[in-house]
């Protein structure tokens, strides 16, 4: 399939979309063809089990992974591969990945917070030196999406001196300074002590209520229910299953997806 | 060993030679630490011909003793006069001042950029793919967020480096330049005094660095408040 002009104006609301993406570490192959598309105000949740290939299909969107195959269209525009000699697949214009990237905000399950710069510096940074912002006002907006995610009163501790939840909190305000389309969250509670698990998921509740275009990989079940319009379970590389958190949750069909989620939900 | 001739060395080293080794201490470690960051850089290219290049270089600074690199800088180069004058270099290396400027410059690169090429990789590959993913550039990656965590890295060492190298600056006078350990020497021979003309120049070096390490001290404290519990 080409992607003409046509079809990227017939798909005017596809804030995120992705078709056949493969990829594979030496000889293992991670993703067997995984396509998606995300509307303007989707929450859709990856789940499944660990090495199913849902991490790297979340990084293969905003070519943290390069992709061996496949497209990926970042709200609307398609961003562009060469394949050299050798056959390796890598992007044709490295500004255009930039440029999206941007447009991409991506919280980590380690938080990946910038260790020499406080919590402000860290929000206020990319707005700044990517955006070529104003340095006051970035720094309002800072403070107001610290105040968001409630940890405004820690604007100038360093990343150390923060609880894992509250760094967490710090990175996805980081995430959202830079006004982004779409939201990538790649297991953002993973890496918590269960108790600090909790104000996490409620500032990405918030998000998701507010309408925010969210893609969410995760292990936590219940919550993945609550805020999805759409839920993926991944197997082995591929989208076994997939649909509303209902008909994934209580009706699957694929007997992978139903063993999944009776070990696990 | 005379008191009275060490209280009159110390006032006129200070006057006549401090100057000479702050300007060779201060300007080849500042050229030498933007030729270490460029060096680190190539040899992390992965470049084979560029990575390999940087590593010869590193190898031969790190490999001969200084002394030696002075001498084949200031004697060598005179054997290249025609060749030198011909690309218009010959102006800076007749003057035994510059030789000694590059040969230090040379040396100090050489280790520095093996200091800053460790800070580079202790950099958390994580860090470095946040910053990716808010869409910098690759150039702003490393100027915003990888050199400095590598150069608070490098801070110890480096501050180390910089004793080294004032200490380094006195090989200097080998080569004519009456800097501070230069003027030593010509007051030992005035007043067949070499010992107290040398504790004299000593006395300084040692103010010198102590100075130098309470200031860099000072900087690697005020700049890595981040890795310490918070105060307070």
């Amino acid at each position: 399939m080409t992607a003409s002009p046509v079809a990227l104006a017939a798909k005017p609301d596809s804030a995120l979309r992705a078709e056949n993406v493969h990829k594979r570490f030496g000889s293992l192959e991670v993703l067997k063809g995984v396509s998606l598309t995300a509307r303007q105000g989707d929450v859709i949740s990856m789940i499944g089990s660990s090495g199913s290939g849902k991490s790297t299909f979340l990084r293969c969107i905003n070519l943290l992974e390069t992709p061996d195959q496949g497209t990926i269209w970042v709200n609307g525009e398609e961003i562009r591969m060469v394949t050299n000699r050798a056959g390796v697949n890598r992007p044709a214009d490295r500004r255009q990945v930039d440029r999206l990237r941007a447009t991409l905000g991506m919280v980590f399950q380690s938080f990946n917070l910038w260790s020499h710069m406080t919590v402000l510096e860290n929000v206020i940074e990319a707005p700044v030196h990517v955006l070529n912002e104003n340095k006051a006002e970035a720094t309002d907006r800072g403070m107001a999406l610290l105040e968001k995610v409630g940890i405004a009163d820690k604007r100038d501790h360093y990343p150390a001196h923060l609880s894992g939840g509250q760094q967490q909190r710090a990175a996805i305000a980081r995430a959202l300074a830079m006004r982004p389309k779409v939201m990538l969250f790649d297991e953002p509670t993973s890496a918590l002590d269960p108790e600090l698990v909790g104000e996490v998921l409620r500032v990405i509740r918030q998000l998701a209520d507010e309408g925010n275009t969210m893609l969410l990989v995760t292990h936590e079940m219940g919550f993945a229910r609550e805020v999805s319009t759409r839920v993926l379970f991944l197997h082995r590389g591929q989208i076994e299953e997939q649909g509303t958190p209902a008909q994934v949750f209580d009706d699957p069909r694929s007997e992978r997806c139903r063993q999944f989620l009776t070990t696990n939900y | 060993m005379d008191v009275t001739v060490i209280l009159d060395a110390i006032p006129l080293l200070i006057e006549q030679g401090l100057r000479l080794t702050l300007e060779l201490l201060f300007l080849s470690l500042a050229v030498g630490l933007v030729f270490a960051v460029l060096i680190a850089l190539m040899r992390l290219s992965g470049i084979p011909g560029v990575a390999h290049a940087a590593y010869a270089f590193v190898y031969f600074f790190r490999s001969t003793p200084l002394l030696v690199q002075f001498f084949l800088i200031y004697y060598g180069l005179g054997q290249f006069r025609p060749e030198l004058q011909a690309v218009g270099l010959w102006q800076f290396f007749r003057e035994p001042f510059w030789c000694a400027i590059t040969a230090l410059t040379f040396n100090t690169a050489a280790y520095t950029s093996e200091m800053i090429r460790g800070g580079i990789q202790s950099v958390p590959h994580g860090q470095i793919e946040a910053a990716r993913a808010c869409g910098m550039s690759r150039v702003t990656v490393f100027r915003r967020i990888v050199l400095p965590l590598a150069i608070r890295q490098a801070l110890p060492a480096y501050s180390n480096e910089v004793v080294l190298m004032l200490h380094a600056t006195a090989l200097a006078s080998t080569i004519t330049l009456m800097e501070m350990t230069g003027l030593a020497g010509r007051i030992a021979s005035r007043t067949f005094d070499p010992v107290s003309a040398y504790v004299a120049v000593g006395l300084i070096y040692l103010v010198i660095t102590l100075l130098l390490t309470r200031g860099l001290k000072w900087i690697e404290w005020k700049s890595t408040a981040y890795l310490r519990p918070r105060d307070g």
